[in-house]
């Protein structure tokens, strides 16, 4: 039993949005001065629990209490008066200013700049000694790499007195250099005292880093434990859950003839910022398959989506559809894709899929409009358009049945299958679909599903990225799972364990742990 | 989710404006009263000349022509995502294509040939006037409301130029170059109605009128009912989705300020060709602020423009008729006007909105207690 | 040329670079802060109109300058309520402003003052008075070589020297102060500065009271040191050019100011050029030295000579997202 009271304490946690439970009573104990990982895939509930503590989020029910003492937090300040510190996925930073100005922004010791950053730097220079962290304070941040702009961030936590820090998937943009690098500075920070919560769905980190787990799914704690005193393996079950899936009545039809539909060589791809969001991404689509792919969202999945619909042009790959090769110097684009049969079916349905103050019957043709059956001779055909979407959304049970009103208008469900309905109905060889359930209700999704499954019985390929394990599962004939932007594993669904899927999920590489 | 899809679709597109535009009247007779005017005295004043009588009506709808065409403009330019603010500038360029054609050709070739070559000329000066703010915003990302309004100033400076060095007439001492010769004369509506044996007073009403009904029926049918407009809009709304749906956002951009240079450009007809019959510094004056002030409270729809373009013109030529009658009021009054409609419908239109919504959702609820649906 | 003319020449450019200095750094305080001003014009020409009134009815210098001020700063009061608080559109309502100005100074004017829209001429008493008169004995008491320098710096009036002055004061506040650092992170990343426990909305209120203040003394130097009187539509777009010139300034107080020395000395060397032959060029037109500050702007604009990088959140309205 501590005697220490532990650094954070949080009882019966509930945070609902909507229907969405977020938080099912959540209860966390964070030893202080300890790293204490927190696992679970997208939609687990980490992130919710995190802004709550952080103050990000009010919470519907239950308590905090930090180093023993009862805390009410209803604003970021609060948390950063108690000393959590948190840095975020998307760091929230001036580019054009220094270093140092950044740390200084609202903690500033006085209103004159220049005595006030040399009392601030005297400061930091005392923090990075002591914590190892090393970040030039004078350069501004649009010159510094990833992995000095996160420590930066890391420092703004500790100037503001953190000695809790929450970390949100701090590796995501890490090279693994940098990576190492986190990991040796989160270490020191621990031996000063730090308690360091981490938030992630890699299972190496966990074992390499921390001191006890917690690991989260659909909203509840399903294992919490030191790390010592479990594996990889079990982290991994507890993540994906146990599911029967072996033996499904519908296994794939697969062509005999082995010719792919689709095929795609070493795609790369880096960002703006110089990330490799893709790295030597291989596949092939055969008629007759769906092909899912699985992955944490944030590992290349979009990009690869992106990439095979027209709407990136990756800097090294091929690309073969229909006979024709496409290369980087003269990419596949959205109207060709169309032509060639290629449907899409985008994750962000609102920002992409529709206009979304267009009425139904103007957002049914989108991708489509140039259509001869929509476009003679420049004049839409608003007969045809109308009547198609009203057949659309009989075939596909859109609600409310009115092809007449604004796309927003209609529920975030019933926006999908609107965009589905357009995509499926010219019959596409290829379908290309992101997320194809996000917010659609339970009735709504097994139709989907039913689509799908229709669509490939046909004998058209669909490659379907999803960040939930159970859609995968229920739908695939194939499981390719992504990890930091590479294939990281193929299976067919026979073998998809859930110890399988789990490690190549949690980037479990058992030779690449770093040793503590 | 805003507050235009929470509004029906009628109450967004007639009472919000009629709102916004009472509401720039109420201060505008705010400030008649503090300049010692009685405000329904001037109003009933301002209807009078305008509609009163056959040659007020006829002025009203000259001025109306005008704003037809900038309101347009920056209709057109709006649809596609951008701000058009250099409709002054393109207003411009519009006139001294008119006049170069004139000057070239009206002395010896018939109206039935000079007529279409200066429309053409207007339209294709106000293009390439908008093109090169078109082509830096769409290629160089620089923002065309600096642009264009940049671009009002050089035209300004060019129209000068022109005037005062190459097309003053020797020896005479206004800024204005040689009447066009006869080829370049635009039917007044007067002499139209004469043909026909109707007696209608004179007045700078002419043919461009017929142009300016054309030009808004043009865009009702180009922006909804055919594939440019359909892609215009999807990059206006959404330029996501209409990069998803292969839509090239940067010939959007191209087209959309290429048209809205166009119609700009046409108030060259109206002005410089239809009315003064030579070219000269002051014909656009406030043509195309006054465009956005129209083309704002019709909502940017074609319609709503025809009728704010009357509301205008009406209230340039009551305003201008005011001016004799009562001492103290000038025309000024009007600008006044026009900037409240601005304010009110284009930048405090947030502010009413949600009110209006509240006040909407509140009698609904009274009058028609309505079942949850599933 | 000689010293006098050459005196003369700078003091030209000074005089008439004064007005876009102070609405230049106006548009620079409200701009990186993150909020478009277009109405700098309107806001420069309602300001000198409620100076040449208050001059005329009152006959104090310090009530005319306090009423110009009141006016510049509830104008720039508003901007805020409709873009900041509303979220409304920052262009529209920068020309909304212009719009009902350049009306509305007529419409008060000619019911006041009955004279057409101008405002009664002032009496030397009101005006802002030179300083350093230029008496012989100064010139005299100057070394050969800086004649030109006395009679083009000597002699201007306070709001000239004022201006100068607010250049340096301006760029103190924005890189030496906590506020002036805040407020450039409210331009680039509202959401870091809120994150941070700073109110975004705050800081743009602030930047635009400065605002307003700078556009009045802009239009009380029209008034009550560059004219006689107020005279409709005065301004004639200097609004618009110390806007170009701002963004030719990249958006620093110290850059804005060449950019408006440079606009200030096209503009006085226009008239004196006109028919003139330059070398290579050969007789160039006035208009095309008062079109150039405006196509040196577009030119910038255009990446040709250098990028204008604006501040990244500008013209981007901030609400909470959570």
């Amino acid at each position: 039993m501590a005697s220490v009271a532990p650094a954070v304490a949080l009882r019966g946690i509930r945070k609902r949005f909507g229907a969405v439970v977020a938080n099912d009573g959540v209860d966390l104990m964070v030893a202080a001065g300890s790293v204490h990982g927190i696992v679970g895939e997208n939609g687990a509930g980490k992130s919710t629990l995190m802004s709550i503590l952080y103050g990000l989020q009010r919470a519907d029910g239950g308590s905090i209490a930090v180093h023993g003492t009862p805390a009410l937090i209803r604003h970021s300040r609060d948390a950063m008066r108690l000393g959590i510190g948190m840095v975020h996925q998307h760091f929230m930073l001036v580019d054009t200013f220094s270093a140092l100005d950044n740390v200084l922004l609202g903690a500033e010791p006085g209103w004159h700049l220049p005595g006030t950053r040399a009392r601030a730097r005297a400061k930091l220079q005392a923090l990075m000694h002591d914590s190892g962290l090393q970040v030039r304070l004078d350069a501004a941040v649009e010159e510094l790499p990833v992995g000095e702009r996160q420590r930066l961030e890391i420092l703004k936590a500790l100037y503001r007195g953190a000695r809790i820090l929450i970390l949100d998937e701090p590796t995501a943009v890490l090279t693994p250099q940098e990576t190492e690098a986190l990991f040796a500075t989160l270490r020191r920070l621990r031996t000063r005292g730090t308690t360091i919560l981490l938030i992630t769905h890699k299972l190496r980190e966990i074992i390499a880093l921390t001191d006890a787990v917690t690991v989260m799914r659909a909203g509840r704690v399903v294992l919490d434990c030191a790390t010592a005193d479990t594996t990889m393996d079990a982290l991994a079950q507890a993540m994906v859950g146990r599911r029967v899936h072996l033996g499904r009545a519908d296994d794939g039809v697969i062509a005999a003839d082995a010719e792919p539909l689709l095929q795609a060589e070493q795609l790369r791809w880096r960002d703006a910022s110089g990330v490799t969001r893709l790295d030597d991404v291989s596949l092939s689509l055969r008629a007759g398959e769906i092909v899912g792919v699985a992955g944490v969202a944030g590992n290349g999945q979009s990009e690869l989506l992106d990439a095979l619909a027209g709407l990136l042009v990756p800097d090294h790959g091929e690309l073969r559809l229909a006979g024709r090769r496409f290369t980087p110097a003269a990419w596949l684009d959205p109207t060709t894709a169309r032509e060639l049969s290629v449907a899409h079916v985008p994750e962000d349905r609102q920002l992409r899929g529709l206009v979304l103050p267009f009425v139904a019957w103007e957002s049914a043709v989108l991708g489509y409009h140039t259509r001869p059956r929509y476009d003679q001779h420049g004049w839409m055909q608003h007969r045809a358009m109308f009547d198609d979407t009203v057949a659309m959304m009989e075939r596909f049970d859109v609600r409310p049945r009115n092809a007449r009103i604004r796309c927003a208008q209609f529920s975030g469900g019933n926006q999908q299958k609107l965009v589905l309905a357009r995509e499926v109905s010219p019959h596409p060889r290829v379908l290309l679909v992101g997320q194809p359930t996000r917010g659609v209700d339970i009735g709504a999704i097994e139709f989907i599903h039913g689509r799908l499954r229709a669509m490939r019985d046909d004998g058209s390929a669909v490659l379907m990225v999803s960040s939930e394990l159970d859609e995968i599962l229920a739908l695939a004939d194939r499981v390719l799972v992504m990890n930091r932007g590479r294939v990281s594993g193929e299976l067919p669904i026979t073998a998809c364990t859930e110890a399988a899927l789990g490690r190549l999920m949690g980037d479990a590489d058992p030779a690449a742990v770093v040793c503590a | 989710m805003t507050s235009g899809d929470a509004l029906p679709r009628w109450l967004d597109l007639v009472v919000l404006p009629l709102v916004n535009l009472a509401l720039a009247l109420l201060v505008c007779g705010i400030v008649v009263l503090v300049v010692g005017l009685d405000p329904w005295q001037v109003l009933a004043s301002l209807a009078k000349g305008a509609f009163g009588s056959r040659i007020g009506i006829s002025y009203t709808l000259y001025y109306a022509t005008t704003f037809v065409f900038t309101g347009l403009a920056v209709a057109v330019a709006f649809h596609g995502g951008l701000f058009n603010i250099g409709g002054e500038g393109q207003a411009m360029l519009g006139g001294i294509g008119t006049a170069l054609v004139a000057l070239a050709l009206a002395d010896r070739w018939p109206v039935w040939a000079v007529l279409p070559l200066m429309t053409i000329a207007a339209a294709a000066f106000g293009m390439a006037w908008a093109a090169i703010p078109a082509a830096l915003q769409a290629w160089r990302g620089s923002h065309v409301v600096i642009t264009t309004i940049m671009f009002n100033f050089i035209a300004s400076a060019l129209l000068s130029w022109l005037l005062i060095h190459v097309l003053k007439e020797p020896g005479n001492m206004t800024v204005e170059s040689r009447s066009f010769g006869p080829g370049a004369h635009v039917p007044g509506v007067h002499e139209l109605l004469a043909v026909l044996g109707i007696e209608w007073p004179r007045s700078p009403l002419n043919l461009s009128v017929a142009l300016a009904a054309l030009s808004a029926v043009l865009v009702y049918l180009l922006v909804w009912r055919t594939r440019p407009g359909y892609t215009l809009r999807a990059v206006g709304f959404a330029p996501e989705a209409a990069r998803y749906a292969g839509i090239r956002p940067r010939a959007q951009v191209m087209f959309s300020m290429l048209l809205s240079g166009a119609l700009a450009g046409f108030v060259g007809i109206n002005e410089v060709a239809g009315v003064q019959g030579r070219l000269l510094l002051d014909y656009v004056v406030g043509a195309g602020f006054a465009g956005i002030a129209v083309s704002l409270i019709g909502r940017n729809h074609p319609m709503g423009i025809v009728l704010a373009a009357l509301l205008f013109g009406a209230l340039y030529q009551g305003g201008a008729e005011l001016a004799f009658e009562i001492p103290g009021f000038s025309r000024d009054m009007v600008f006044t006007l026009q900037g409240l409609i601005v304010l009110f419908s284009g930048a405090m239109a947030q502010v009413a909105a949600p009110t209006l919504a509240r006040a909407w959702f509140a009698i609904e609820r009274r009058m028609a207690p309505r079942p949850v649906h599933g | 040329m000689d010293d006098v003319a050459v005196g003369t020449l700078i003091a030209s450019t000074l005089r008439v670079s004064t007005p876009l200095i102070l609405c230049a750094l106006a548009g620079c305080l409200s701009e990186r802060s993150g909020v478009i001003d277009l109405g700098l014009e309107g806001k420069m020409l309602l300001t000198a109109f409620a100076a040449g009134a208050a001059a005329a009815v009152f006959g104090s210098l310090p009530l005319a300058m306090a009423l110009a001020l009141l006016v510049g700063v509830a104008l720039s009061m508003l901007h805020g309520y409709a873009c900041v608080s509303h979220r409304g559109d920052q262009v529209v309502m920068g020309m909304a402003i212009t719009m009902t100005a350049a009306g509305l100074t007529v419409v008060l004017g000619i019911a006041w003052f009955h004279q057409g829209g101008q405002t009664p001429a002032l009496s030397d008493a009101v005006r802002l008075a030179p300083w350093f008169a230029l008496a012989p004995d100064v010139l005299a008491a100057t070394p050969t070589g800086l004649e030109a320098l006395a009679i083009g710096l000597l002699g201007h009036n306070g709001m000239v020297y004022t201006a100068l002055a607010l250049v340096p004061l301006v760029w103190w506040l924005l890189a030496r102060t906590r506020f002036g650092l805040r407020l450039r992170a409210a331009g680039e990343n509202p959401a870091m500065v809120d994150a941070a426990g700073v109110s975004v909305h705050a800081l743009r209120y602030a930047a635009l009271a400065l605002n307003g203040a700078l556009c009045a003394l802009a239009g009380c130097y029209l008034v009550l040191a560059q004219n006689p009187s107020f005279i409709p539509h005065m301004t004639a777009g200097r609004g618009y050019m110390a806007l170009a010139a701002m963004i030719f300034g990249k958006w620093q107080p110290v850059g804005a100011l060449f950019a408006c020395l440079l606009f200030g000395f096209l503009d006085a060397v226009a008239i004196r050029l006109q028919g003139a032959p330059l070398p290579l060029v050969g007789a160039v037109p006035v208009q095309a030295i008062q079109a150039l500050p405006y196509v040196m702007t577009v030119v910038l604009l255009a990446g040709f000579i250098g990028r204008a990088r604006a501040p990244k959140a500008l013209g981007v309205p901030y609400a909470k997202t959570h």
